[in-house]
């Protein structure tokens, strides 16, 4: 029911002005003396060099789309555990050979080197 | 129509009540913290503002909402305002499916003591604390800061890495409860709590709930001799403490969940085993039943709250920090094979029973 989510929404609305509200209000009432060193991004005292929008490694990429993959797997395994008590054994033979197919693709990445770290 | 006002002022007071009551406890947690650690290494922590320094919350508050706010040359200025308050919003949010007691009854009127039942409440509450990752993300990307961009990216690795076990750890929950509605498993919890019947699931959502608030195994994303202070690291005055009371803020939200699908939620500890043991026990097992039965839900839940962010604070104090690799080893060699074989077992088990 969507009216289930009124409150919700309230208080999505006393968050969202909490977090607005108190960063306005700093924002005012704060001291502003800027100096260009203040403003320089930190790098422990030496002058930065170079952007700080660099390339960074391709493993986190990987990470990201395994998680895709298996996040999905979860979202999918939800309905079937709530309703798991009617579909008995049925239930339990699909979901089985699910995660099976699941687990030998985690077996792949992990074999691959997917999941290494060096 | 009156009843239409009736209706909407019970739910700003509800909203009210528990944002008023969370953020005392946002703001007493860091203190309480500080005290443990504290005392846990025979020093006495913060003393000096207020009577054992209970006033210092207050005082660290004021302290960082008149400091100067800096923004750094090429930052990206929009984005870099937007991170703080996603992830504060998220944080918060996480509260508004939460049961924190039973219906109380106010001039003849049942008001049920959460502020929102929707039927997909897990779901939710895994939307919204994944979205809270972007507010990491953001912040480390837009401040232009080598530290922040790789505590951002580490930050972000490891918390979807531990989402994965984290959601799959309470499949077996929603599996006896046959709901994901956080009301009705409370209300399944009535004999017996979740935590007696999933002690394995309720382990490994311990170690994906320190992992995911980047607790002391886990705090990779800020381990300062490295990456001075992760995504943060730009961040000052009140945009710092707003990432700071959402770190705290997810905590107890954390302690919260767990609390609610594992230990009761506003159950009294009253459950089957415990009153078959109680009444086994001649006069003092039956006073301590009517003791128990004396205490308010909402006190109980609370308890039960503050103890598993005691039990946070602790192992802050106990153990020591992961490296990256055994990190995102773990994650996704150990805990995610684990959770899988736990649901397994779980089904197996009740097609038997």
């Amino acid at each position: 029911m969507p009216i289930d989510y009124i409150p919700i929404l309230a208080f999505l609305i006393f968050a969202l002005m909490f977090a607005v509200g108190t960063i306005a209000m700093s924002s005012i009432v704060g001291t502003k003396k800027t100096t260009p060193e203040k403003m320089m991004p930190y790098e422990c005292g030496v002058d930065p060099i170079g952007s700080a929008r660099r390339r960074f490694p391709v493993k986190f990429f990987i990470i990201a789309v395994l998680f895709i993959i298996f996040d999905i797997e979860a979202v999918f395994l939800y309905p079937w555990a709530v309703i798991f008590k009617d579909l008995k054994v049925f239930g339990f033979i699909e979901m089985g050979i699910f995660i099976l197919i699941l687990f030998v693709g985690l077996i792949y990445a992990w074999k691959k080197g997917a999941l290494e770290w060096e | 129509m009156s009843e239409l006002i009736i209706a909407l002022s019970i739910i700003m007071v509800k909203v009210t009540v528990v944002f008023s009551v969370l953020m005392l406890m946002v703001a007493y947690v860091p203190l309480m913290e500080r005290k443990v650690l504290g005392h846990m290494q025979v020093r006495h922590g913060p003393r000096r503002v207020g009577w054992h320094g209970l006033l210092q919350p207050i005082a660290d508050g004021l302290k960082l909402f008149f400091k100067e706010e800096i923004i750094v040359d090429h930052a990206n200025k929009g984005l870099y305002h937007l991170a703080p308050v996603l992830y504060m919003t998220c944080a918060l949010a996480l509260y508004a499916v939460i049961p924190f007691g039973n219906e109380i009854n106010i001039l003849g009127r049942v008001i049920p003591l959460h502020i929102a039942d929707v039927n997909i409440g897990i779901l939710y509450i895994f939307a919204i604390s994944s979205l809270g990752i972007y507010g990491v993300v953001l912040a480390g990307w837009s401040s232009n800061n080598k530290y922040s961009l790789l505590g951002a990216i580490r930050a972000s690795a490891q918390m979807i890495s531990y989402e994965l076990p984290l959601g799959l750890s309470i499949i077996g929950v929603v599996m006896l409860a046959g709901s994901l509605s956080m009301v009705e498993i409370v209300n399944a919890q009535e004999n017996v709590w979740f935590i007696l019947l999933q002690p394995f699931g309720f382990l490994l959502y311990l170690i994906c709930a320190f992992a995911e608030c980047s607790r002391t195994p886990f705090d990779l994303v800020e381990c300062e001799n490295e990456l001075v202070a992760g995504y943060q690291t730009e961040y000052s005055s009140m945009k710092f403490a707003l990432f700071y009371m959402a770190e705290y803020t997810h905590i107890i939200a954390v302690s919260a969940i767990a609390v609610t699908l594992f230990l009761g939620g506003w159950r009294d500890p009253l459950m089957s085993p415990v009153v078959w043991v109680l009444e086994r026990i001649p006069v003092l097992g039956s006073l301590t039943i009517q003791l128990i039965g004396l205490v308010p839900p909402v006190v109980w839940f609370l308890m039960k709250v503050i103890s598993f962010v005691f039990f946070f604070i602790w192992v802050r104090a106990t153990f020591p920090r992961f490296r990256y690799d055994q990190l995102m080893g773990f994650g996704w060699k150990v805990l995610l094979p684990l959770t899988l074989v736990n649901i397994v077992i779980t089904a197996f088990i009740m097609i038997i029973v």
